[in-house]
C-alpha cells in the first residue's frame, strides 16, 4: 500500500545516501583486502538508515559526534569520501592527514568532531559541546551516536545527567546493533536498557526500528526540533542490526546464520527500495542509485590509492604549542 | 606588588582573564560557594551561575564537557577538587584532550585549563595528597604546571587560560594561605622558564611546587655550614627549562633534584637522566620512598622529604668525589 504523504525526493535522496554508505563501506573493506587499509575498520553495513535518517535532521553548523563505527554518520554530515578513503589508508589528503585513521575521522569543517576509539568517551564530550553552544546562546544541537555497549560505561551516566540537570540541546542516539563485539550486549546489561535508563534521568526518550528510514527520519526530525526549540536534550534508542563482523576482520561465527539471514532480510536499503518502487519509482532509476554511489567510491578509492603517505616530519605537528616535540629522536 | 596568598593570587588571575575574555568559565563542585578550598569564592557573585557554574560529582563529564566545550570555541578552567579524584577522568584527558589536536590532524584546539589541588596537606591521608605530576608530564599533548609563589600561580594562571594546549594545573594544597609580593598589572609568566630562586655556585639544587620552600630552608642550613647551593624552581614540568638546569649543573658540577612525588618513576629521573646525556656532573634525586601516604603525622613525615635529608643529600655531592 502506497504511504499517504510521502515526500517521495526525499526518500529518494536518503536511497542515494545509504546507498553511498554501503558503498564507502565496501570500498573500505576492499582497502582491508588489498592491506591498504592498515587498522581495524568497523563497517556499518545494515545500519545505514540510522545514519541517513538521524544526521540528515541536522543542519550543516550543527555538531556530530560519532564512534568506531562512524563512516556513515562522518559521510553522511556532508565529509568527503575522497578524504575519508585517504585517510582510511593513511595517506596526504587524509581528514586528519593521516594521524587518525578509522577511528578518529573528524571533518570540523561540516561539524563533525570526531569518531572515538574509546566506547561511551564521546558522550561528555558532546554534552560539553552542548554547553558550550548554551553559553554562546547559539540554537545548534550536538547529535551523539554510540552502541549499545556504550550504555555500560560511566561517562552515559555521567553525560546524559550532566546535559539533563543543564538543560542542553543535544540528541543521544544509541545505535542498538544487538552486539558489543562478540558479545550480545543484552547479556551484560542489567535492567531495561538504554531508553529505561535514559528515562530514569529524565530524559524524554523513543524508540525507533532502525532499519526503518521513514521511521527513524520523522522520528529524529521531531526530537531535533524539540531540541532545538529548547526542550533540552533527548534521546533515541534505534534498533538494527550489524550485518558484518564487529570488525572487517570478524568472521563473526558466534552468530547463527539463521538469525543474520533474518536480519539481512530487514536491512534498510532493501526496504528502502520497496517503498520507493510502491510510490512507483523504476527499477533502473533504484539501480541507478546503487551504479552511482558504486562509482563514486570506486573513483575515490582509485585516487586515495595512488595517494602518498605523509612525510615523518608531520608525526610532529599539531602536537601542543608549549613543549612541541623536537626531532632530536629522530 | 601587593602581598597576597596563594590562594587569593590564582583568584585574581581568573577573575581577571574572565573580566577580559567572555569565553573563559569555570566549572566543577561546590564552585557557586566558593569551591572546597574557596579559591573561587566571590567569583558567582561577579560572573553569574553560568560562567562560575557548578557540576556533578562527575568527573568524567566535567573534564569530558571541558573537551567538548573547548572544541567549540570556549575556554573551560576545570575544578579538579583534589588531583586524587582527577583519576576518574583520565580518558577524558589522556585520550581525549591531550591527543584530539594532534589525532584530528590539527583541525582543533582544547584549550582548557584542569586545576588539580596537589600534594600533602594536614593528614589528608592516602587518597587526598598525592603528588602525580610525572604522570601528566609523560603524556604528549599536555603542558604541565606547579607554581610555587602567588607571583607564579598568579601569572602562571593567566598564562594557562590563555594557552591552546590543554594545561594540567597543579595547586600545592600546602600553599594556599602562604603570603607573597604579587606584582601589579597584567603579569604573564611563559611555560618553561624557570626560576632561580637562590644563586651559588657549590650545588644545583632542581625543585618545583611546595617543595621549593622545603629546599629553600635546606639552602639556609646549607649556607651556614659554607655550602652555596643555587636552588632553581622548575614552575613547570612540561615545557621544563632544561636550559636553565643543565647551564647551572654544568657550572656547579653537582646536581640535586628534590621533589615531594614518590621517587621511583618520578619527574627528577627526566632531570637526572637528561642531565646525565649532556653534561659533567655529580647527580643524585630525592623523593618519597614508594609507599602510600598515611594518615597519622608520623606515618605522614616518613614519606615526606625534608629539609634535613635534602641537606644531607647535598653535602653527599659536594663532599663525594668529583666526576669526569
Ligand atoms: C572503553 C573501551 N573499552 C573497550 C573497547 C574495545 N571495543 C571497541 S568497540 C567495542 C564494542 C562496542 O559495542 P557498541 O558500543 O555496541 O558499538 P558497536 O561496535 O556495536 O557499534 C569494544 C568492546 C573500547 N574501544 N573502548
Ligand atoms: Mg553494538
Amino acid at each position: 500500500m502506497p504511504i499517504p504523504n510521502l515526500d517521495l525526493s526525499r526518500l529518494r535522496d536518503q536511497h542515494r545516501m545509504m546507498w553511498r554508505i554501503r558503498a564507502l563501506e565496501e570500498a573500505a573493506l576492499r582497502g582491508l583486502d588489498e592491506k591498504i587499509v592498515l587498522g581495524a575498520i568497523h563497517p556499518s553495513i545494515g545500519q545505514e538508515a540510522v545514519a541517513v535518517g538521524v544526521v540528515g535532521n541536522l543542519r550543516r553548523d550543527d555538531i556530530l559526534l560519532s564512534t568506531h563505527r562512524g563512516h556513515g554518520h562522518t559521510l553522511a554530515k556532508g565529509a568527503n569520501p575522497d578524504a575519508m578513503l585517504c585517510e582510511l589508508f593513511g595517506r596526504i589528503g587524509g581528514n586528519c592527514g593521516g594521524k587518525g585513521g578509522s577511528m578518529h575521522i573528524a571533518d570540523f569543517s561540516v561539524g563533525m568532531l570526531g569518531a572515538n576509539g574509546v566506547v561511551g568517551a564521546n558522550i561528555v564530550i558532546a554534552a560539553g559541546a552542548a554547553h558550550a553552544i548554551k553559553l554562546k546562546r547559539e540554537d545548534r544541537v550536538v547529535c551523539c551516536i554510540f552502541g549499545d555497549g556504550a550504555i555500560n560505561r560511566g561517562p552515559f551516566l555521567e553525560g546524559l545527567n550532566w546535559a539533563q540537570v543543564f538543560g542542553l540541546p543535544v540528541l543521544f542516539v544509541c545505535e542498538d546493533n544487538g552486539f558489543a563485539a562478540t558479545t550480545r550486549t543484552a547479556t551484560m546489561t542489567a535492567g531495561g536498557g538504554p531508553s529505561v535508563r535514559a528515562r530514569a534521568m529524565g530524559l524524554m526518550a523513543e524508540e525507533v526500528d532502525g532499519n526503518d528510514i521513514l521511521a527513524v527520519d520523522s522520528m529524529a526530525r521531531r526530537l531535533v526540533a524539540e531540541i532545538r526549540a529548547g526542550g533540552g536534550p533527548r534521546f533515541l534508542h534505534a534498533h538494527t542490526y550489524r550485518l558484518t563482523g564487529h570488525t572487517g576482520a570478524d568472521p563473526a561465527t558466534y552468530r547463527p546464520a539463521a538469525e543474520v539471514a533474518a536480519a539481512r532480510a530487514l536491512e534498510p536499503i532493501a526496504r528502502t527500495a520497496a517503498v520507493l518502487a510502491e510510490a512507483g519509482l523504476s527499477a533502473d532509476d533504484l539501480a541507478a542509485d546503487r551504479a552511482a554511489a558504486e562509482q563514486e567510491m570506486l573513483t575515490a578509492f582509485l585516487a586515495a590509492r595512488a595517494a602518498p603517505f605523509p612525510d615523518p616530519a608531520v608525526a610532529f605537528t599539531d602536537v601542543q604549542d608549549a613543549g612541541a616535540p623536537s626531532l632530536e629522536h629522530v | 606588588m601587593a602581598m597576597m596568598t596563594y590562594l587569593d593570587a590564582a583568584r585574581a588571575a581568573l577573575a581577571e582573564e574572565m573580566r577580559r575574555d567572555p569565553t573563559v568559565w569555570a566549572v566543577g563542585e561546590d564552585l557557586g560557594r566558593g569551591g572546597v578550598f574557596s579559591q573561587y569564592r566571590g567569583l558567582v557573585e561577579e560572573f553569574g551561575p553560568e560562567r562560575i557554574s557548578d557540576a556533578p560529582i562527575s568527573e568524567a563529564a566535567i573534564l569530558g564537557a571541558a573537551v567538548g566545550a573547548a572544541m567549540m570555541g570556549t575556554r573551560p578552567v576545570v575544578e579538579m577538587r583534589f588531583s586524587d579524584f582527577a583519576l576518574c577522568a583520565v580518558d577524558e584527558l589522556v585520550n581525549q584532550a591531550a591527543k584530539a589536536r594532534y589525532m584530528f590532524g590539527g583541525q582543533t584546539r582544547v584549550p582548557l585549563v584542569v586545576r588539580e589541588p596537589m600534594g600533602m596537606w594536614r593528614s589528608s591521608a592516602a587518597q587526598h595528597s598525592q603528588s602525580l605530576e610525572a604522570w601528566y608530564a609523560h603524556i604528549p599533548g599536555l603542558v604541565v604546571v606547579c607554581p610555587s609563589t602567588p607571583a607564579d600561580n598568579k601569572a602562571l594562571l593567566k598564562a594557562a587560560i590563555r594557552s591552546d594546549d590543554p594545561v594540567v594545573y597543579l595547586e600545592h594544597k600546602h600553599l594556599w594561605p602562604l603570603e607573597g609580593e604579587v606584582p601589579d598589572g597584567d603579569h604573564v609568566l611563559p611555560f618553561g622558564q624557570a626560576a632561580i630562586v637562590t644563586p651559588g655556585s657549590d650545588l644545583t639544587i632542581v625543585s618545583w611546587s611546595a617543595q621549593v620552600h622545603v629546599c629553600a630552608d635546606a639552602v639556609a642550613t646549607l649556607a651556614r655550614q659554607g655550602v652555596k647551593a643555587e636552588l632553581i624552581d622548575l614552575r613547570t614540568l612540561w615545557p621544563w627549562d632544561k636550559e636553565t638546569v643543565l647551564a647551572s649543573a654544568a657550572r656547579t658540577g653537582r646536581l640535586l633534584i628534590v621533589h615531594e612525588a614518590v621517587q621511583a618513576g618520578g619527574f627528577g629521573a627526566e632531570i637526572a637522566a637528561t642531565a646525565a646525556e649532556h653534561i659533567t656532573a655529580r647527580i643524585r634525586r630525592l623523593g618519597a620512598p614508594r609507599a602510600p601516604i598515611g594518615y597519622a603525622p608520623p606515618l605522614e613525615d616518613a614519606v615526606r622529604v625534608q629539609a634535613p635529608a635534602i641537606v644531607a643529600a647535598a653535602l653527599g655531592l659536594v663532599n663525594g668525589r668529583q666526576l669526569g
